[in-house]
């Protein structure tokens, strides 16, 4: 992969905002992102946005400068800021560009994603299936049951990502919650709780790539892109909002889009310093561990135990709290991670920074209807 | 007498009182789908024939439904009437694992391995009277319970 590299990183807080529209939120995380690495809109020679309830992410040229710049609207949806990301670093590959920016924002309404099939029709949300909880539900049981995970650990992760989004001055759930208290939160979809649930949020992030060997000119702290994959199921794996699924198993896109990543970055999972995996529940970032490389099957039950992936642990996971603390604001998810892991590199992450100066980072998201991405980033 | 509709057409019939499931069988490579489509997805094929699935299988995996879920798009009660349901995979040999709702939603109960058979599951009365329903996999009594 030839080098691409962020350059300016900017976010609008996540959270509730009353008043606040998802656009508005995306301007926000725009207009901080040109000012952290020192460019005007003006600057920008193309755009990649997207949102899913947030409204077409071109329009807020609008409001930001009619340039006459290349726009591109992506949907895809929880991989939604990863494609953008991938599609930013695409159009620098290819010459097409050699400064633009990524952009993901959105909006949604409380409560668990209403997902509504064609009307009249509509079976499956009509039945009381349609809901992406009961899958996450469902995957870990099977999981807990094949390798013998353990209620408290998921306990453990849902009180490490309230503690570390403590830490966190961009987070939503900025107050610790204890193992017990998240256990004993209500049980929403066995075998998980209120608290090891995230929820649909809001927030916005933006993110300036140029070609690494312009990078200087703008900041002289520079973070590399070494890679980038999208990735989508494969017959046999299992997904969100499926009403069968296969005999025949298949690891899925995460473990696809998580091997063509350390291919194309030239490493491997023993060389990662810090990771954000998705962690929709706290079973996902369970289960997205192995999925990703970073241990076998079975093995996080005593990893957690021994604490491996707290802040100053030996593969720290979710510094800034992951998707239980910060909410998911489907559009804007993907580049939260990748947003977190700049701060990392550049040591700027404050009270959560990883110690022993981090130089490669790793962030997955995964989402409907079984689709993955993963970047790696290094200084 | 109340008369007993389907929650959709085409996805299961009704017979004896019990749902047969209404899959597709692609005639190349033997992969079963539900509900019925076109095209195989896993060698890519274009000729399905219509089947019935089975029956009976073995619970997969499983969860329960604790809240209500958001009307729409659910027609069961909600609010106060909302009852929580058990939701699974059952794996029905030879064919593919099929989602539905369970008959039962005590987590004591549930084990993956046991024995499940199909049922009709009522949701909700529609305007013109008709108890609207849809599948769900209920325990085989005195089956494995593994």
């Amino acid at each position: 992969m030839s080098d691409v590299a962020i350059v300016g990183i900017g976010m609008h807080e996540f959270g509730r905002h009353d008043g606040i529209s998802g656009m508005d939120q995306g301007v926000t995380a725009v207009r901080r992102a040109l000012a952290d690495c020192g460019q005007q809109w003006s600057d920008m020679e193309f755009a990649v946005g997207g949102s899913m309830d947030g409204g077409a992410a071109d329009t807020m040229v609008s409001r930001i400068g009619l340039t006459g710049l290349p726009f591109t609207n992506v949907v895809n949806g929880c991989a939604t800021g990863g494609t953008a990301l991938a599609q930013a670093v695409n159009t620098i590959q290819s010459g097409a560009g050699d400064l633009g920016i990524a952009i993901g924002f959105d909006k949604h309404e409380k409560g668990a994603f209403r997902i509504k099939g064609p009307r009249g029709k509509d079976w499956y949300g009509g039945s009381g299936l349609a809901l992406t909880t009961q899958f996450f539900g469902m995957k870990i049981n099977r999981y807990m049951h094949q390798y013998g995970i353990t209620q408290p650990t998921l306990a453990k992760v849902g009180a490490k990502a309230f503690r570390n989004g403590a830490l966190n001055p961009m987070a939503w759930r900025r107050k610790p919650l204890s193992e017990e208290e998240v256990a004993e939160s209500l049980m929403l979809s066995y075998p998980l709780t209120q608290y090891m649930f995230c929820s649909p949020g809001e927030g916005g992030v933006a993110m300036i790539l140029c070609r690494a060997d312009k990078a200087k000119q703008y900041t002289d702290r520079p973070i590399y892109l070494k890679a980038a994959a999208v990735r989508t199921r494969k017959f046999g794996s299992f997904e969100v909002l499926a009403p069968s699924i296969a005999i025949e198993h298949d690891p899925g896109p995460t473990a696809a889009a998580s091997k063509a990543a350390f291919e194309m970055a030239g490493i491997g999972p023993e060389d990662v310093d810090v990771a954000q995996l998705q962690d929709t529940e706290a079973g996902a970032e369970i289960m997205h561990m192995a999925e990703n490389g970073f241990c076998e099957h079975g093995e996080q039950e005593q990893m957690l135990a021994n604490g491996e992936t707290e802040i100053n642990g030996r593969l720290p996971v979710n510094t800034d709290g992951g998707c239980l603390a910060n909410g998911e604001p489907i559009g804007a998810s993907g580049l939260r991670q990748v947003y977190e892991n700049v701060l990392q590199l550049r040591g700027d992450a404050g009270e959560r920074q990883v110690p022993n100066d981090p130089k490669v980072a790793y962030t997955h998201v995964y989402g409907a209807p079984g689709i993955s991405g993963v970047t790696i980033l290094s200084r | 007498m109340t008369t007993i509709v389907a929650v959709a057409d085409g996805i299961f019939d009704i017979r004896d009182g019990k749902p047969v499931l209404l899959g597709t069988r692609c005639t190349n490579c033997d992969n079963h789908m539900f509900p019925r489509q076109t095209g195989c997805p896993r060698c890519l094929f274009n000729e399905q024939e219509d089947v019935e699935l089975a029956t009976r299988g073995t619970l997969w995996t499983w969860t329960v439904q604790a809240f209500p879920p958001k009307a729409p798009p659910y027609l069961g009660p909600v609010g106060d009437d909302f009852k929580p349901y058990g939701v699974g995979y059952v794996e029905l040999p030879g064919q593919l694992r099929v989602e539905g709702r369970l008959t039962i939603s005590d987590p004591e109960q549930l084990k993956i391995g046991m024995e499940m058979e199909l049922v009709l599951d009522p949701l909700s009365i529609d305007d013109d009277g008709n108890q609207v329903v849809t599948y769900a996999f209920a325990p085989v009594e005195n089956g494995d319970q593994s």
